[in-house]
């Protein structure tokens, strides 16, 4: 891991909502093809966190630097940093306006990535990719949740991100349709993608992170490998919450 | 009654005359308070704090003056005001109608649109931010189209009260149907037959509207 580029590096992050202090001060730097998932308790600032690596939150102090660009300069480009970021919801938040493939060739043609027809192929392309090529000319609506995260990873796969965020993906479905999703997400992973991760699924986290990083009161409590903080977790927060989630 | 059918007899075509005026005055309006109504709904949402302050003077000063006394401070107010510098400054009633009318309209409209909007789910445009769209085109090709849906009943009743709000205008000498009533009344001196017939006028062309609005709102319900 030591010889791989720096994909993501975050240094002294900070980030309030009025007088609560959500991150306290978060550093941590991620190399390009990793696969970090976020573990904590809820309110420990693993949403918030990821949303501030592509400023849907604005962080209130630190630098956090993707791919060489520095988001938190006042002066870079933020959309197009975030082309660079690919992001999945928890509640998919798929046009509901728009077929599965106009949601998928929307940006790229919106952005001037692509023309209609190579948005159109890509877009099929990535909907093989999750198996969902069948259903390219549906709504959303028409759709089970599985489907619809599936669609959505096809979806923020479409600029061709260097990074992924997924903002536990698969809380909001029922579970027999977990399974579909993590099965994509692993496919993802095993392609190289660098990916962060805030899930709930340790079962996923053992088989797929190459690190994961425990999270409580918004600081990193520790981080290592999943046998480490899964099998052998050193502080007491750690056990005390795995104690609760296996 | 054969008194009504002498005044449909002997007014019909100025009677028209004034229901296509008033129509014209409804449209021009609306037009132009969906233009102002647009501008401050994005000004009320955005982040910007002296346009959310703007956004907010604008539908509150509106709101809280009625428009019978909007309309004769634009049609007297005004042009006594620019008359000091412009001397040849003059507005017509129906300059000074529209005017009244959008401004007013146009409140309402911004806070019509302003709710459709706000009734679009955040992670809408969240994820289209996330995908590297600006906020303009996102709002443009994600969040408006949603809120429009939304939108369409309480702007078609917006446009129901408009229309009837021209008959305001008459006081402003404008000769719309209500002006026209007044007119016809003055002649005959038969009020009851006369504002029976305007009164009739006015609901046939709102209930037609309003049926077209229903057909209008259904369509738009089941394209999903």
């Amino acid at each position: 891991m030591q010889d791989r580029k720096v994909m993501i590096h975050v240094e002294n992050l900070k980030k309030s909502f009025g007088k609560l202090e959500v991150l306290k001060d978060m550093s941590i730097d991620i190399s390009e093809g990793e696969v970090v998932v976020l573990l904590g308790p809820s309110g420990s600032g693993k949403s918030t966190f990821l949303r501030c690596l592509n400023q849907l939150e604005q962080a209130s102090a630190g630098t956090i630097v993707i791919d060489d660009s520095v988001i938190t300069d006042k002066n870079t480009d933020i959309n197009k940093v975030r082309e660079n970021i690919g992001m999945v919801f928890q509640h998919f938040n798929l046009f509901p306006h728009k077929t599965v493939l106009e949601n998928i060739m929307l940006a790229p043609v919106e952005l001037k990535k692509m023309t209609k027809e190579e948005a159109r192929s890509k877009g099929m392309q990535l909907l093989q990719r999750v198996g969902m090529e069948t259903k390219a000319e549906a709504y959303p609506s028409q759709l089970s949740g599985g489907q619809k995260q599936r669609v959505a990873i096809a979806r923020a796969l479409a600029m061709n991100p260097n990074v992924m965020l997924f903002d536990e993906p698969t809380s909001a479905l029922d579970p027999e349709m977990v399974g579909e999703v993590l099965q994509v997400m692993k496919e993802l992973a095993a392609d190289g993608m660098t990916m962060i991760v805030v899930t709930h699924e340790i079962g996923f986290a053992r088989e797929v992170a190459d690190r994961i990083v425990f999270m409580d009161g918004g600081y990193i409590v520790e981080q290592g490998t999943p046998e480490e903080i899964i099998s052998h977790p050193k502080e007491a927060r750690t056990i005390d919450f795995l104690n609760k989630v296996l | 009654m054969t008194s009504i059918i002498q005044i449909i007899q002997s007014y019909a075509g100025m009677l028209l005359g004034a229901l296509g005026k008033t129509l014209l005055l409804t449209l021009l309006s609306l037009v132009f308070a969906m233009i102002i109504g647009m501008i401050f709904a994005l000004m009320n949402v955005g982040k910007n704090r002296v346009f959310n302050l703007i956004g907010t003077v604008y539908v509150d000063a509106v709101r809280g003056v009625p428009l019978i006394v909007l309309a004769y401070f634009i049609y007297f107010g005004v042009p006594a005001g620019m008359k000091l510098l412009i001397p040849e400054f003059r507005m017509s009633a129906l300059q000074a109608g529209t005017i009244a009318l959008a401004m007013n309209c146009g409140a309402y409209m911004a806070e019509i649109i302003r709710a459709g909007i706000e009734s679009v789910d955040k992670g809408q445009m969240e994820a289209s931010r996330s995908l590297g769209l600006s906020y303009g085109k996102s709002m443009r090709l994600v969040v408006l189209p949603q809120a429009i849906r939304t939108m369409i009943p309480s702007i078609i009743n917006q446009f129901i009260i408009t229309l009837k709000d021209t008959s305001i205008l008459s006081v402003i000498g404008f000769p719309e149907l209500t002006n026209m009533g007044k007119t016809i009344m003055g002649n005959t001196f038969k009020s009851l037959e006369t504002w029976a017939v305007v009164g009739i006028m006015y609901m046939i062309v709102i209930i037609t509207l309003s049926k077209i609005a229903k057909r209008i709102e259904r369509r738009v319900n089941r394209a999903r």
